[in-house]
C-alpha cells in the first residue's frame, strides 16, 4: 500500500510508527517510542544505581518488565551471587513479579518466547544484545544498556532513530542436514558484521514462510552479529499458533507492505547450499563446511548451548546424531538447554541420557560457555566447535583459543569425530 | 561537555569488540573503579597501566561491536577518557557511551589520519576534528540536538532526573 511518502513501509518502520503513535514513519527520523516489554538479566543490576540516581521511585509498568537472570545460574562467584541480590531486593522494593529466578530460569530471550511476552507490533527492549532474536513475533526488539533500562523503567519509553531496513529473500529448500543456521551464517558472509549497523533487517520469502518459529529465532537472534538494531519477519499463521496460549498482552500484528522502500535487498537461494561455518575471529568469516573439513581441524571442546541453537529441536537434532554413538576421546562436549522447561522435556524424551551416555556433559540451563565467564571457558590456542553466536578473540576464554561457529548438528559430528566434521556424514 | 576536546590520541583496529575491551570474566564487578583496572585488556594491554585523563580513543570501524554491556563505557569513563572516536561504531555502544556522557563522535576516514601518541582537537559544535601533531583534519556532521543535549546535561540520568523533577513541581506536566 502507498503511503504519504509515495511507498509503503517496511515491517520495522511500522512498529516504530504504532510505538510513536505517528501514522508513519520515515527512516533517519528521531521518534519516541512507548515500550511493550524491557527484559534485564544480570546487567540489570547496574540499572538500579541509575534508576535510584534519576529520583525514580515507581516502574512505570510492572506487568511489562521481566527479569530473567541467565549469565550465572545458579550463582558461581561471588559477585554474580551479589548481582543476582541486587535484583531480587530491586524486584521486591518496587513489585516486579516476572522474575526468573534459579529453579525457573533460561536464557532470557529464550524465557521472553516461550512465555509469549513479545508478540506481533511490540516495541521490546532488553539489556542483552541478542534481544533481537524477538523480532521472529513481528516486533521491533533491540538491546540496550542498563542506564537506559533505567529511564525506560521509570519512563516507559525510549528514543530510537528509524533504521532503514534491509530485506532478505531467501528461497529455495535445505538439502538434508542444512539448518536455519546455515542459512544466517551465509547471510552473515555476505552482509558482514558492519553491513546492517544501525539497521533493520527484514527476512522474507517463501523458505521463510515455511520455517517454525524457532528457526526464525536462529535467523533473527544473529542479526546482533551483522550490527543490525532488530531482525524481523512478518508475522503469519506459525506466529499466532505459537502465540495463541502464551501471549502475555494483546497482538497488534503488523506486515511490511508490498512496495516497501528497502535500503539494500539480498536474494538468497538456499537450493543446494552447504552446511556453512564461521571460522576465527569472526561471525562473517564464513566458509562452506565442506572446504574446513578437508583441513582436519581437531577441536578441544565442543558447545551445543546458547540464545542461538539450544532449543528443544535443536537438541531433539542432536541426541538424534549422538544415539548409539560416542564423544572422540579428548573432546569435552558441553550440551546445555536454553531454559528450564527444556531441560525437563529433555529428560522426559531421553534426550539427557543419550548425551552422557556418548559421554557428554548436560548441564543446567544458562549461557553456560558462549561468552567466557562462567564455565567452559577456554585455554589458549583450544580450539571450540559451538552452535552460538561469536567467535571473536577472547569470547570463550583465552584470547588465542580459536572458535568456530556451527548449526547444532555439526557440532555434534564434530564431537563425535574429533574434528570438525559434515553432519551429513552421519545422516 | 566541553565544546572543544583535547588530548593524546591511542589507536584501535576496526572490529575491536567489547570481549577486547572488557573481557566476559570481569562483567560481575560492578565498580568502575575496579573495572577500569582491565580497560582494553585484549585490545591494548598497555593502555589501563598508562592512560592519562582526557586521552582519546581513536578505532576504526565497527568499534565497540558485540554485548550490550555498560561495562565498556563504564570502565573508560571511570579511566578519564575525554572522547571516543572512530570510523564507525556498533549501536548499542553508541548509545551507552553518550547516555554516560562520553562525547562520541563518528567521523569517516578518522582512523587513518592519526598515529598512536598524536595530539587530538574535536570541536563538537563545528563539527571538525584535527591532528594538531601532524597537521591534518576532517569535517563531520555535528551530533543531532536530541543527544547534544543529552551530553549537555551530563549524561541520560542527569536527563531524566530533571524531567522527573519538573513532573513533580505543581503545575508540571504528567
Amino acid at each position: 500500500m502507498t503511503g504519504p511518502n509515495g511507498h509503503g513501509a517496511t515491517l520495522a518502520e511500522k512498529v516504530l510508527a504504532r510505538a510513536s503513535g505517528l501514522d508513519h514513519v520515515v527512516p533517519g527520523q528521531i521518534v519516541e517510542g512507548a515500550v511493550d516489554l524491557a527484559m534485564m538479566h544480570e546487567q540489570g543490576a547496574q540499572t538500579v544505581g541509575p534508576f535510584h540516581q534519576m529520583g525514580a521511585v515507581k516502574v512505570w509498568d510492572p506487568d511489562r518488565v521481566v527479569i530473567a537472570i541467565d549469565h550465572w545460574v545458579p550463582a558461581s562467584t561471588e559477585g554474580a551471587a551479589v548481582l543476582h541480590r541486587i535484583l531480587r531486593k530491586f524486584a521486591a522494593e518496587t513489585g516486579l513479579p516476572h522474575f526468573y529466578d534459579v529453579g525457573r530460569h533460561g536464557i532470557c530471550h529464550q524465557i521472553l518466547a516461550e512465555n509469549g511476552w513479545v508478540v506481533p507490533g511490540d516495541l521490546a527492549v532488553g539489556t542483552d544484545s541478542h534481544t533481537n532474536m524477538l523480532g521472529a513475533m513481528g516486533a521491533v526488539a533491540t538491546g540496550i544498556g542498563p542506564t537506559e533500562m533505567a529511564a525506560v523503567l521509570a519512563l516507559g519509553r525510549l528514543w530510537l532513530k528509524v533504521p532503514p531496513t534491509i530485506q532478505i529473500r531467501v528461497r529455495g529448500s535445505f538439502g538434508k542436514g542444512v539448518t536455519a543456521k546455515d542459512l544466517i551464517l551465509r547471510v552473515l558472509g555476505e552482509v558482514r558484521t558492519t553491513g546492517a549497523t544501525y539497521k533493520a533487517v527484514e527476512f522474507s520469502g517463501p523458505t521463510i514462510r515455511g520455517l517454525s518459529m524457532p528457526e526464525r529465532f536462529t535467523l533473527c537472534n544473529m542479526t546482533t552479529e551483522m550490527g543490525a538494531k532488530t531482525g524481523v519477519v512478518d508475522p503469519d499463521e506459525k506466529t499466532m499458533d505459537y502465540l495463541a496460549k502464551i501471549a502475555k498482552h494483546p497482538m497488534h500484528p503488523l506486515t511490511a507492505d508490498a512496495d516497501a522502500q528497502y535500503e539494500r535487498v539480498v536474494d538468497i537461494d538456499v537450493d543446494g547450499m552447504p552446511p556453512m561455518v564461521a571460522c576465527p575471529y569472526s561471525p562473517d568469516n564464513v566458509r562452506p563446511l565442506t572446504e574446513v573439513v578437508r583441513e582436519h581441524v581437531k577441536v578441544d571442546q565442543v558447545f551445543l548451548g546458547s540464545c542461538t541453537n539450544a532449543r528443544i529441536e535443536d537438541l531433539r537434532e542432536g541426541a538424534a546424531l549422538m544415539k548409539g554413538r560416542k564423544v572422540a576421546p579428548g573432546v569435552r562436549f558441553i550440551v546445555s538447554p536454553a531454559s528450564t522447561p527444556i531441560y525437563d522435556q529433555c529428560l522426559h524424551e531421553g534426550i539427557i541420557e543419550t548425551f552422557t551416555d556418548a559421554g557428554a556433559v548436560f548441564t543446567n540451563s544458562s549461557c553456560s560457555a558462549c561468552f567466557g565467564g562462567n564455565m567452559g571457558i577456554l585455554a589458549p590456542d583450544e580450539v571450540c566447535a559451538s552452535s552460538s553466536n561469536r567467535n571473536f578473540p577472547g569470547r570463550m576464554g583465552a584470547k588465542e583459543a580459536r572458535i568456530y561457529l556451527m548449526s547444532p548438528a555439526a557440532v555434534v559430528a564434530t564431537a563425535i569425530k574429533g574434528e570438525i566434521a559434515d553432519p551429513r556424514e552421519l545422516l | 561537555m566541553k565544546d572543544i576536546i583535547e588530548g593524546r590520541v591511542w589507536t584501535l583496529g576496526p572490529d575491536v569488540d567489547t570481549d577486547q575491551i572488557i573481557s566476559g570474566k570481569y562483567l560481575t564487578i560492578i565498580d568502575p573503579e575496579e573495572l577500569k583496572k582491565h580497560v582494553f585488556e585484549i585490545a591494548l594491554p598497555e593502555f589501563a597501566k598508562n592512560a592519562r585523563t582526557g586521552d582519546i580513543i581513536v578505532a576504526d570501524e565497527n568499534f565497540a561491536c558485540g554485548s550490550s554491556r555498560e561495562h565498556a563505557p563504564q570502565a573508560m569513563r571511570a579511566i578519564g577518557v575525554g572522547a571516543v572516536v572512530a570510523d564507525s561504531f556498533a549501536r548499542i555502544f553508541y548509545r551507552n557511551a553518550i547516555n554516560l556522557g562520553i562525547p562520541t563522535v563518528e567521523v569517516r576516514g578518522v582512523r587513518a589520519l592519526f598515529h598512536q601518541g598524536d595530539t587530538a582537537r574535536i570541536e563538537m559544535a563545528a563539527g571538525r576534528i584535527s591532528n594538531l601533531t601532524t597537521p591534518a583534519s576532517l569535517s563531520f556532521p555535528p551530533l543531532p540536538h536530541h543527544l547534544l543535549d543529552l551530553l549537555e546535561a551530563g549524561g541520560l540520568v542527569e536527563k531524566v532526573r530533571r524531567e522527573l523533577e519538573a513532573r513533580a513541581k505543581p503545575g508540571g506536566s504528567a
